[in-house]
């Protein structure tokens, strides 16, 4: 370390501002060059690896495990599974409020709820030793009837409040429908959809010197190490999780079965243990969005001022754990109407539990409403921007409370023009580019800006630089570089001077990167710690060789946020091209405008927000989860199977803000890292039916879909 | 996957007295599928005898207008071949219209030919499925099939041939020549495919133990004109829904000669001889291409969520030979 | 291990002899990230569905998860460690850092190898499935966004930066044929998008 007389830096000047201008990542040259280490990546001596082996029934009991034909297979160390794995405890509430999923609390008892439930862990010299084990083993199964079916109407449904309540309802529905002037009645339904990040879910454990050390591809070591404390039975300080670099995450990386195997066979077998599922393992335990079968109805006046809204979601879960994606959440915002009712409702069946993933809720709950407001605006004879703009609501519609900040109407005109959607004639089925015909929609889109509370660690060294240490997780969002601009800006220094570390454990208590607010909830920790810091500094004092550490907590201050109606806010826009002959659609052309508050790194933000309209596109067209009812398994799961969009299915999209702050932010931030897919499924939806005259309700918009419709409206075409 | 053994072949002869007798040993080309289907344990073949490096990647005119292309040729070299792009351009639309730019590197044409469906129930060992477990059933039926035959299944089996590239060299009358420990054979492709029936799993008229050497693409004058159409779920990188290679010999107005074949509908490529003879001699135009896919299609048992592709065969062979007409017109 | 199921073999990586005992089972993405600490390559899917273990092979852009490495040696292996100069980054490594052609950066490497092979494949005269017109005689297609997007499709990227990936190929595609027509990718523009790159390159 450097004994050099320190700069003084609380008096140099001020440079220009990093927050809002271009930065490329700081770990860029890694990830370009493969030197990034990924959790699976990282060597270990005397390394071993877990392969885990899942159910071949959709429900029913294990009867018996030939353990011993495994055992003495090349390699093999251990299978673990309900008769000899450690016990847990699964009776707490986590970081997240709610008790574990019993899908990652594994080998516990020999109940089998949905097919693809982790059964057992072989563990071996090597994988390719574990993986032959691993499929070698018989498990003999009481095999018991299994209910999948999905599909609204179920009489045992039943509403669930999930982070939001079930049911929310002021004035007469009825009353309100029967005196409108124009009605949608309509049904929405989306597949189930898979995260389908390109790092498989992956982990080593191992103890060290008492300290259960966990090397992990996860959205928050703080998470991780609070649920593997818990049910470990261990101190929290007795575990570390690591995680340098995530290979996406999109709400699925959490606490899984392999993370919780893999320290079960460490912790027998003293080594460290890898396990990294298959892709085709994540299909069953990684979570997933469920499926969603939605009902809206609206009634509004000639004018299309609404006079009625309703909005129930059904979606599913598992047997043995409540996960509700509650898309009514979306008309809660959006609109208001003097009867107003949402309500999100879930059925419980034999499948694997689903999850978060990127905009819970609001992705399809923005399909069926935003199509939905398409519809009444054909009805109504009314430009579907303008009876967006008709229905702009002053207070929440539910909560009462005042808006933060709502921009939406600034993001439809400034989208409107970018895209050039003035004098769009409004006749479906009129425009044709050779065997394309072309349509164009237009979406809103909100999500959350919220933020949790975060700790943050920074040092002033004694070579002028300064250090900054959290418990962030970088999943593709570039968080590490957003929180240079911050600490740089907070710190008043160019960024060369700071250097930011993240994704350990050690750090202190941290947000996830999750719901938008990991960028948001870090850079306040940082802001905070950088004020203090600059505070002690302006004292004037030399830096000892240890260098001065500060670290800062928000609890109090985030607890202390007036309760308002927090979001960002979007205007999404398409341009499709349908061919009526083969069902092709194309998205030639996306635009989003967005109010996310303020954009702390242009280059990176822009990226994500366009990468979530990529999603909205591959919502729309390709991607569904196919389920065969027979044995309650998947059909197909793998990404051949499994369709996201490739690079050929992306043409011209842009993404790009107007002014927007959160008042009650120290940066000004809200969150990009959903927003983008919200709308953006319904706009391409939309656009389908300006292009071809039909309606697409169900999601994914497939070829034989595509063309059904076309049947449907000209049966001699 | 199990252990396996693993022997690199240096000529053909070679090759074939390697794999021997032994069912469970298999040839490995390029590995695409074959490596796939071992690590879903589709396939545990004991012993591999990899045929890559066999002197037979060569694509030789055959002097009278045809060409002979060597088993070990990739489909990315087969693509790119500047004699194939002249004289068959179908048949390069056909194979890059195929997998990826990856894939197409590694995968051979022997390999191609010899590919197996991609049906989740066969690629998926927890499953029933006759093509991989004879006498086990066949899910699809009553279960998911909206991607399955239209065209030449049975009660057995439903499932879809993967292949571009077929589709073309079907259209094309190629011949599949082979060697076995006997000596050399050769099958058209269109006996090259056995009917699925009550065997499934019996998908070719290869002799057991049998390399395939090369291919012999006749001369085909008409062939010169031709378009390969394919219709996937997304833009790229998926396997057909449906999909057409078409040549046309149009002469004032009328069709002299007509090739015709369709991908994604049947468990072989399939060729559509009724929609050919109903060609020849009629008036080149969209009533025409529609009398002759009709004449095709007249004969498909689509199966409740795969009717579709009857409109979609339709409207394709329709959309192509209207394409190609336009062309000849020019 | 049973010496008929493995066997000694050379591996040549990024002008390197490396010899190892190999499990016929291990594939050349194994033996890199799992034998050789080579952990650049990815596995994304392990299937050849996604490209994120795109290497090069003999120079040609391959899947390394759906080959065996006992076939794979004699064969000149290029992964994304051997892809820089020194500190110098290649072209495409440069394009894609500075246009931020990525997020995760999980199929980064993947993407980065299957670009450099497109740029060679293109400049080699090869159609693709976009092409209009497949007939040598038509001359080689330009490298459009089209064209890129359709020969850059065998990698997934789930993060959804396709269109900086294609705007990077398209950036090292032009910087590497100074002498020729500039390719009509029309990528560029005043977006500000564009100064928002052009600013932090």
């Amino acid at each position: 370390m450097t004994t050099a007389a320190p700069r003084s830096t609380a008096a140099a000047t001020p440079p220009a501002g990093a927050v809002g201008t271009a930065h490329t990542r700081v770990e860029g040259v890694e990830k370009v060059t493969g030197a990034a280490r990924y959790a699976g990546e990282i060597p270990f001596a005397g390394l071993a690896h877990g392969w885990l082996a899942v159910s071949t029934v959709a429900r029913g009991r294990i009867r018996s495990i030939d353990t011993d034909a495994v055992l003495a297979m090349p390699g093999v160390l251990a299978v673990l599974h309900h008769g000899n794995a450690p016990r847990l405890e699964t009776d707490y509430i986590g970081m997240l409020g709610t008790r574990p999923d019993p899908t990652c609390t594994v080998f516990q008892h020999d109940r089998v709820p949905s097919m693809g439930w982790p059964v057992a862990l072989v563990v071996a010299e090597t994988p390719e030793q574990a993986r032959e084990a691993a499929e070698s083993l018989v498990v003999d199964y009481e095999q018991q009837p299994h209910d999948i079916d999905f599909h609204s109407g179920r009489p045992d449904a039943v509403g669930l409040d999930g982070h939001m309540p079930a049911v929310t309802g002021k004035g007469d529905l009825e009353a309100e429908l029967a005196a409108s002037a124009a009605v949608v009645d309509a049904e929405y339904t989306t597949p189930e959809e898979h995260h389908s990040m390109m790092e498989p879910h992956a982990v080593t454990a191992l103890w060290d010197g008492g300290r259960l050390e966990v090397f992990d591809s996860n959205q928050g070591a703080t998470w991780v190490v609070g649920e593997l404390a818990k049910m470990f039975s261990l101190e929290p300080s007795a575990v570390r999780v690591r995680s340098e670099h995530v290979g996406g995450g999109f709400g699925s990386k959490g606490v899984r079965a392999h993370q919780v195997a893999a320290v079960m066979a460490a912790t027998v077998l003293r080594r460290p243990v890898r396990v990294v599922m298959t892709r085709r393992q994540m299909f069953s335990l990684a979570g997933y969005r469920s499926p969603t079968a939605q009902r809206v109805r609206l009634g509004a006046d000639a004018d299309g001022r609404l006079r009625a809204l309703e909005h129930r979601s059904l979606s599913l879960t598992s047997t043995v754990h409540d996960f509700v994606e509650p898309s009514a959440g979306h008309s809660r915002v959006m609109y208001d109407a003097d009867a107003h009712h949402t309500a999100n409702q879930v059925v419980r069946l034999d499948l694997p539990t689903p999850t978060f993933m990127r905009a819970p809720g609001e992705a399809p709950g923005s399909f069926a409403m935003e199509c939905a407001l398409d519809e009444l605006a054909v009805k109504c004879g009314l430009d579907p921007i303008e009876l967006r703009l008709r229905n702009e609501p002053e207070r929440g519609p539910v909560s009462g409370l005042p808006f933060s900040s709502r921009n939406l109407a600034a993001c439809f005109r400034e989208g409107a023009r970018r895209f050039g959607w003035a004098g769009r004639d409004p006749r479906p089925g009129v425009r044709r580019d050779g065997r394309w015909l072309l349509g164009t929609g237009t979406a809103a889109a909100s999500f959350g800006a919220g933020a949790g509370p975060s700790t943050a660690v920074l040092t002033a060294e004694a070579d002028g630089t300064f250090t900054v240490r959290i418990a962030a997780a970088d999943i593709g969002t570039g968080a590490r570089t957003a929180l240079t601009l911050i600490a740089a800006d907070a710190l008043g220094v160019t960024t060369d001077r700071v250097r930011v570390r993240i994704g350990d454990s050690d750090f202190g208590p941290a947000m996830i990167a999750g719901g938008s607010m990991g960028t948001r909830s870090w850079a306040w920790a940082v802001n905070t710690a950088a004020a203090e810091l600059r505070e002690r500094l302006a004292l004037g004092a030399d830096i000892p060789p240890e260098g001065i550490t500060v670290r800062s907590d928000t609890t109090a201050a985030v607890g202390a946020l007036a309760r308002k109606e927090r979001h960002s806010y979007g205007a999404q826009f398409a341009e499709v091209a349908v061919d009526l002959t083969t069902g092709e659609v194309r998205v030639r052309r996306m635009l989003g405008i967005f109010a996310a508050g303020r954009i702390v790194n242009p280059l990176t933000a822009r990226n994500q927000l366009v990468g979530g309209m990529v999603w909205g596109i591959s919502m729309a067209l390709h991607e569904e989860a196919v389920r065969d009812r027979a044995t309650g398994g998947h059909y197909g799961a793998d990404l051949a199977g499994y369709h996201v969009a490739t690079n050929a299915d992306v043409q011209d999209i842009e993404a790009d803000w107007i002014e927007d702050h959160d008042p009650d932010d120290p940066v000004g931030i809200k969150g990009v890292g959903e927003i983008g897919i919200v709308g953006a499924a319904a706009a391409v939806a939309n656009a389908v039916w300006h292009a071809t005259g039909a309606r697409h309700r169900d999601l994914p918009i497939r070829p034989d879909r595509v063309l059904r419709a076309a049947a449907e409206k000209a049966p001699h075409a | 996957m199990r252990e396996f053994g693993y022997h690199k072949a240096h000529d053909v002869p070679g090759a074939v007295a390697l794999l021997g007798a032994d069912p469970d040993a298999r040839f490995l080309g390029g590995g695409t599928n074959l490596v796939d289907l071992m690590k879903s344990g589709v396939e545990r073949p004991a012993r591999l005898v990899d045929v890559r490096e066999l002197p037979l990647d060569a694509i030789e005119s055959t002097g009278d207008g045809g060409l002979r292309i060597g088993a070990t040729v990739t489909n990315s070299d087969l693509a790119a071949h500047p004699e194939v792009r002249r004289a068959y351009p179908a048949l390069t639309q056909a194979v890059l219209a195929g997998a990826s730019g990856q894939l197409r590197n590694m995968a051979t044409v022997g390999g191609n030919l010899l590919q197996r469906t991609r049906c989740g129930y066969f690629t998926d060992v927890t499953k029933a499925c006759n093509k991989r477990a004879p006498g086990s059933g066949c899910p699809a039926i009553e279960g998911e099939h909206h991607n399955h035959a239209i065209l030449g299944a049975s009660g057995h089996c439903v499932a879809v041939h993967p292949s571009d590239m077929g589709v073309a060299l079907t259209a094309f009358d190629a011949v599949v020549s082979y060697q076995t420990a006997e000596g050399t054979g050769e099958l058209p492709l269109a006996d090259f495919y056995l009917p699925v029936g009550d065997t499934p799993h019996r998908e070719t008229a290869l002799p057991a133990g049998a390399l395939i050497t090369h291919l012999t693409l006749p001369p085909a004058p008409v062939a010169a004109r031709s378009r390969y159409r394919k219709v996937r779920e997304r833009a790229s990188y998926a396997f057909a829904i449906g999909s057409v290679a078409a040549a046309l010999d149009v002469r004032d107005g009328v069709v002299r000669e007509a090739r015709l074949a369709l991908g994604a509908v049947a468990s072989r490529p399939w060729r559509a001889r009724a929609a050919e003879t109903a060609l020849t001699g009629a008036p080149a135009d969209a009533a025409s291409f529609a009398a002759a896919a009709d004449a095709e299609l007249a004969a498909a048992k689509p199966l409740p969520d795969n009717a579709y592709k009857v409109t979609l065969m339709r409207n394709l062979i329709v959309a192509v030979c209207t394409e190609l007409a336009e062309e000849a017109a020019r | 291990m049973d010496p008929s199921t493995s066997s000694a073999i050379t591996l040549n990586i990024n002008g390197e002899k490396h010899t190892l005992s190999v499990d016929h089972r291990t594939t050349l993405l194994d033996a890199l990230r799992e034998r050789l600490e080579m952990t650049g390559t990815k596995k994304g899917c392990d299937q050849g569905q996604c490209g994120a273990c795109t290497v090069l092979v003999d120079g040609r852009r391959a899947v390394s998860c759906l080959q065996f490495a006992v076939a794979a040696e004699d064969r000149q292996i290029t992964t994304i460690e051997g892809m820089a100069e020194g500190d110098e980054l290649h072209p495409v490594q440069q394009a894609f850092l500075d246009l931020d052609g990525y997020q995760c950066g999980y199929c980064t490497p993947g993407q980065i190898c299957s670009a450099v092979a497109v740029i060679e494949e293109h400049a080699a005269g090869w159609p693709s499935a976009v092409t209009d017109d497949v007939r040598p005689e038509a001359g080689p297609p330009p490298l459009t966004p089209e064209e890129i997007r359709e020969r850059m499709s065998g990698n997934l990227c789930r993060c959804g930066a396709y269109t900086s990936i294609v705007q990077a190929v398209a950036r090292a595609a032009r910087s590497g044929r100074a002498a020729g027509p500039p390719a009509t990718a029309s990528a560029a523009g005043d977006t500000q998008e564009e100064k928002d790159k052009e600013a932090a390159a």
